[in-house]
């Protein structure tokens, strides 16, 4: 940047470390995905719907959701892109995909990486399974991202 | 329903990087031209309502970075920390409370001042989605990707969009980008979030956009053509992208159906004159003729192709050149009020769509019309 754009700039960061309180649906949902490779959804007394990720309260009922059920590690494409555009906080080198999935035995659709760079071989309504990370670090990315099958 | 007014507007020129201006002077600016422009001073304000938010503006309580720009000094100041069409919401509830006979609502945002997918990925939760990196970009793809693939949308429809709001951009002096392209252009940009293009999205702009809103028996003090407020409503979607309805904006649709049956309209694109929405990306548009009642669910392709929205068609979309021509992303919806309020009294110059009455504006917070607020206008 030329020193005449630079005088005009202030430069600053915000630092702000979090110890983000993981509630017992977190908590249950990172630890079985990291520990035991399994992917935990909730099931709602009411409607039956599943819900995956897990939550308290299934917002069609307006009720609370206790019981847990295990849910596949494989599931089908709903939706997906392939970005190219690059930030600080990608957890991939783009370009990668996204992908909009319902797992076996799910009723809502799980958000997470597809490890795949050409969308011409993304389809809706393809399957994929996920791969789990050899290092769990309690974090959503305990599952690495999901593989066509 | 006429008991809140709408008597000015003031916009900045919507630009990339407004380097010699801290947002502090964009507000001023457009402050000190909607007071020109109303011959009114600081003292003939009664409440002020602002809007912008924390990320972008690098600190909390930010109204306060901005209260000697807004004259909101030992004064009655709010803010809402979200999207400007909601700020309009509560500027004019202010008046229906007739505690205040005038209020003014300003929105700012410099986008230039920090990187904006970085500050869009703090709106995603921290446990479940933000550590994958989303932005609006990735989840526009991934709305994208499931809207045209349901209902057979094609990208150049897609890409008629950007070529009508950038062509409407040119006769709008405050519009940001100002340079006519082609479905080509659109459809040969560089591939950004399959399947949307760089120039499917919006550029990133800085500016601020300031209105007076007063009661019913001010309103012709300041004004011979007041726009009054006619319906309202708003609706928030589920936050998880997972779930929520990818393929329709559920949480537009009744946000519209609200504010329609407010102001009695039966047949939006037959009583309609002109519309404002916020289009956050190309295919977004035309989901958001779909929600708005505009075409059934589906045609939005299709409805495009029919050159209804068009400047010279039914129910002409975007006639200031929408989100897509220009993009501070806090003041959106503002602007949009602010280009509904030009239309209604007849001072949109170039782009004015002749005997304008009715119109629709839409605000939108979060991802992928996540929130919504549809608010209708009517002139004199
Ligand atoms: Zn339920």
């Amino acid at each position: 940047m030329s020193e005449e754009i630079e005088k005009k700039i202030y430069r600053g960061r915000i630092k702000v470390p979090y110890k983000h309180t993981a509630g017992a649906y977190v908590e249950r949902f990172i630890t079985e995905i990291g520990k035991n490779n399994k992917i935990m959804g909730v099931k709602c007394p009411k409607c039956g719907k599943v819900y995956v990720p897990p939550k308290m309260i299934c917002f069609t009922c307006f009720e609370k959701m206790e019981e847990w059920v295990e849910v596949g590690k494989q599931g089908t494409v709903k939706g997906f892109t392939v970005v190219t555009h690059s930030t600080p906080v990608m957890p991939l080198e783009p370009p990668y995909a996204y992908g909009i999935i319902t797992l076996d035995g799910a009723d809502t659709d799980f958000v997470h990486l597809i490890n795949e760079s050409d969308p011409k071989k993304l389809k809706i309504g393809m399957r994929v399974e996920a791969v789990f990370k050899e290092k769990p670090r309690k974090r959503i990315l305990d599952i690495e991202y999901f593989k066509a099958i | 329903m006429d008991k809140v007014a709408i008597v000015g507007v003031a916009q900045t020129k919507y630009e990339e990087d407004k380097i010699d201006q801290p947002y502090s002077e964009l507000v001023f600016e457009v402050v000190k031209k909607l007071h020109n422009n109303l011959g009114i001073t600081n003292d003939d304000i009664g409440c002020v309502i602002t809007s912008s938010n924390d990320f972008n503006d690098g600190r909390t309580i930010a109204n306060m970075a901005i209260q000697d720009a807004v004259g909101s000094v030992r004064k009655a100041e709010s803010r809402v920390s979200g999207d400007g069409a909601f700020a309009y919401v509560y500027g004019a509830m202010r008046i229906l409370s007739e505690e205040y006979d005038t209020v003014m609502v300003v929105s700012h945002c410099k986008c230039s001042e920090v990187s904006q997918y970085l500050v869009n990925n703090t709106i995603f939760d921290p446990y479940y989605q933000r550590h994958l990196g989303l932005d609006q970009i990735s989840s526009a793809g991934l709305m994208a990707n499931m809207y045209m693939n349901k209902y057979g949308v094609s990208e150049e429809q897609a890409a008629k969009v950007v070529v009508k709001n950038r062509k409407n951009a040119l006769n709008n002096p405050h519009a940001h980008l100002q340079k006519e392209i082609s479905v080509e252009d659109v459809l040969n940009s560089k591939m950004l979030a399959y399947p949307l293009k760089e120039l499917d999205f919006p550029p990133f702009s800085d500016g601020a956009v300031a209105m007076l809103l007063t009661s019913e028996k001010s309103a012709k003090k300041f004004t011979d053509t007041p726009v009054w407020l006619k319906g309202y409503a708003s609706c928030t979607d589920a936050y998880y992208l997972g779930h929520r309805n990818m393929t329709d904006l559920i949480g537009l649709e009744l946000a519209a159906k609200g504010a329609y049956e407010m102001a009695g309209i039966s047949d939006p694109v037959g009583e309609l004159d002109v519309a404002e929405v916020y289009d956050a990306f190309s295919t977004h548009e035309l989901m958001s003729y779909e929600a708005l009642g505009f075409c059934g669910k589906g045609e939005g392709g299709k409805f495009m192709d029919s050159g209804a929205t068009q400047m010279n068609g039914s129910i002409p979309v975007n006639p200031s050149g929408g989100v897509l021509s220009s993009n501070p992303t806090m003041a959106n919806g503002l602007i949009r009020v602010a280009e509904i309020v030009l239309q209604l009294m007849g001072k949109a110059g170039k782009r004015q769509i002749p005997n304008a009455k009715l119109g629709l504006a839409n605000g939108m917070n979060g991802i992928c019309s996540q929130g919504n607020c549809v608010l209708i206008f009517g002139g004199e």
